[in-house]
């Protein structure tokens, strides 16, 4: 669904495009051999090439190239035989060949879909427009000096592809939404650790606003979107900013606008306007790349099950509701541990028990999975104790605590705490016996029609039995008892 | 193709070169001068020749992803104009 916004003079279609940047794993640039690792002194993984020095020629990096393979075909697109890099000239500071390698009219990865998944349950398709490889520049420090900029060209050659959708995202939704999955994808495929606060993976944004069916409006790019959220919170306000413009008879500039985190808001960076004439041409050191069917075959066959595939075979192997099956596929670490949970188990209560007490546990100590002081077989292990009625539900509750606390299998903990379900109907009747001994104006009060009692009596059986009588025993024979 | 003065100005601003007006005047007539030489390409008929990357046949070279380069601070930063604890200093760009 479309979503619409309200203006003074009726409603408006929001229409955008994404450039996503996600550097690529590799251990080295894209054309030189120093080091692509994050938070090192500046300036000491730089190589000659990187820093431009003259004479230097780029050697393209052969992972690089097959983990671009990888991600167009994981992004369902057309991986093209022959592509070429081409220089896109400007000045900057951090760019010291005074030009980027890229990749123009002929990039590496053409066009493609992904589908993305919207809070009403129903799926949209986002088309890919292309995907390129590209030069990453350096990183500017401003606020270290109040005259001077510092550069540091660390980042300065790692390999970024550059994904470009088609302008079919319609609202803040649907642009988290497609942010999302493309991340998840590149983290299913290991061509993208898709971690945002170290900038390895960034998005422009081009926003326009449209009467609904309308001719497309003047767009605006924003940039220096660094995060979900960020990408939600800048279209709100630059959706409201050109919508304010046109109704009040005003035009949109086509323009380069930055956003602001800590003002929540855009704002134009006059800058940029004339550099925009990049003069692309070939690049005279580098031939044009080819590929062969054979190589783009094999790379097709080492790609893992990705995130949809995956949810749908959760749905259908396991019968598992949609949106369970969402949260366990958004990390490959988590369906992984779910699926070693879930194996010869009860699945549907292995998903419970994974999404509401580990995921939650997890998340409230800001713990990854992969970290989980409950191993998957461990946690398996309290599924199965629930199965055969060894232990019921609510011990074993406690029982995971314990596990978390103290990484023992959960066998061990019922075993040594002495927590087996009581079973044995004599032992349980006794119990029964004896409460209703203790409490005979409730007795009275219940056989009187006072039904909401017997809920007292349960909690009392399970409190005198230290909550391991079998639930079910204890209300099928309370029943009986009293009546 | 002539280029005027205007065309002139704006290359040479996106190349960063400074030029007065009488240094526009005297480069306008021998940039249009250079293109017109070059165009003389465009009248061979080229319609079914494919782009030719190199006259050898030879394939990209490509590496292995290895780190085999950098670790050269101080190289790089010879020619710096200004520098403090291995950062490039220069005049403040700032949006």
């Amino acid at each position: 669904m479309a979503q619409l916004t309200k203006g003074k003079t009726g409603e408006w279609e929001t229409v955008i495009g994404m450039e996503v940047h996600a550097q690529v794993i590799a251990e080295s640039k894209l054309f030189s051999g120093a080091s692509t690792k994050f938070g090192a002194d500046p300036n000491s993984q730089v190589s000659l090439v990187d820093a431009a020095m003259p004479g230097m020629l780029p050697v393209l990096n052969e992972h690089v190239v097959e983990q671009a393979i990888k991600t167009g075909l994981g992004i369902n697109s057309k991986v093209n035989r022959t592509s070429v890099f081409a220089r896109k000239n400007y000045f900057y500071p951090d760019l010291p060949q005074g030009y980027q390698i890229s990749q123009f009219d002929k990039p590496i990865v053409g066009e493609g879909k992904i589908e993305i998944d919207l809070k009403d349950g129903t799926v949209k398709e986002i088309g890919i427009t292309r995907m390129h490889l590209e030069q990453d520049a350096g990183k500017s420090l401003h606020d270290q000096h109040p005259t001077k900029s510092y550069v540091d060209l660390n980042r300065s050659g790692c390999a970024l592809m550059e994904i470009v959708s088609e302008p079919d995202i319609r609202g803040p939704e649907e642009a988290a939404a497609y942010i999302s999955k493309l991340r998840m994808i590149l983290r299913y495929l290991g061509t993208c650790d898709g971690n945002m606060d170290e900038g390895s993976m960034r998005a422009d944004v081009n926003i326009s606003v449209r009467k609904p069916g309308g001719e497309l409006g003047t767009r605006a790019e924003i940039k220096n979107v660094n995060s979900v959220k960020a990408v939600q919170q800048s279209i709100d306000f630059e959706v409201a900013r050109q919508i304010e413009i046109l109704e009040d008879g005003g035009e949109i500039k086509q323009e380069t606008r930055l956003w602001d985190p800590d003002k929540n808001e855009t704002r134009s960076m006059r800058s940029k306007e004339e550099a925009h004439d990049y003069r692309y041409f070939p690049d005279p050191d580098l031939l044009p790349l080819e590929l062969s069917q054979e190589q783009i075959d094999a790379i097709k066959k080492t790609l893992p099950e990705l995130p949809d595939e995956k949810k749908h075979r959760f749905i259908g192997e396991f019968g598992l509701s949609a949106y369970d099956a969402s949260v366990l596929i958004a990390e490959r670490s988590r369906a992984d541990y779910y699926e070693t949970v879930a194996k010869d188990r009860d699945a549907k209560l292995a998903a419970n028990w994974v999404i509401n007490e580990l995921l939650g546990i997890l998340n409230k100590n800001d713990q990854d999975i992969l970290d989980a002081p409950i191993k998957a077989e461990q946690l398996g292990g309290l599924i199965s104790l629930i199965s055969d009625n060894t232990i019921s539900g609510k011990i074993a509750k406690d029982v995971f605590a314990e596990m978390y606390k103290t990484g023992n299998d959960a066998a061990a903990i019922v075993e040594e705490k002495g927590l087996k379900q009581v079973t044995d109907t004599d032992a349980i009747e006794a119990v029964i016996d004896e409460v209703i001994a203790e409490n005979p104006d409730n007795v009275a009060a219940y056989q009187g029609g006072k039904d909401k009692l017997f809920g007292f009596f349960v909690g009392q059986v399970m409190k005198k039995s230290q909550g391991k009588a079998n639930p079910a025993a204890v209300n099928e024979l309370l029943k009986k008892k009293l009546s | 193709m002539s280029m005027d003065k205007k065309t002139v100005r704006k290359v040479a601003g996106l190349a960063r070169i400074k030029m007065d007006d009488a240094e526009l005047e005297t480069m306008a007539p021998q940039l249009s001068k250079i293109i017109d030489w070059i165009e003389q390409l465009s009248e061979v008929n080229t319609d079914n020749v494919k782009p030719l990357a190199n006259v050898v046949s030879i394939d990209l070279p490509l590496r292995e992803d290895k780190i085999t380069d950098g670790d050269c601070a101080d190289k790089v930063l010879t020619n710096a104009p200004e520098e403090v604890q291995n950062f490039f200093v220069v005049s403040k760009i700032v949006e």
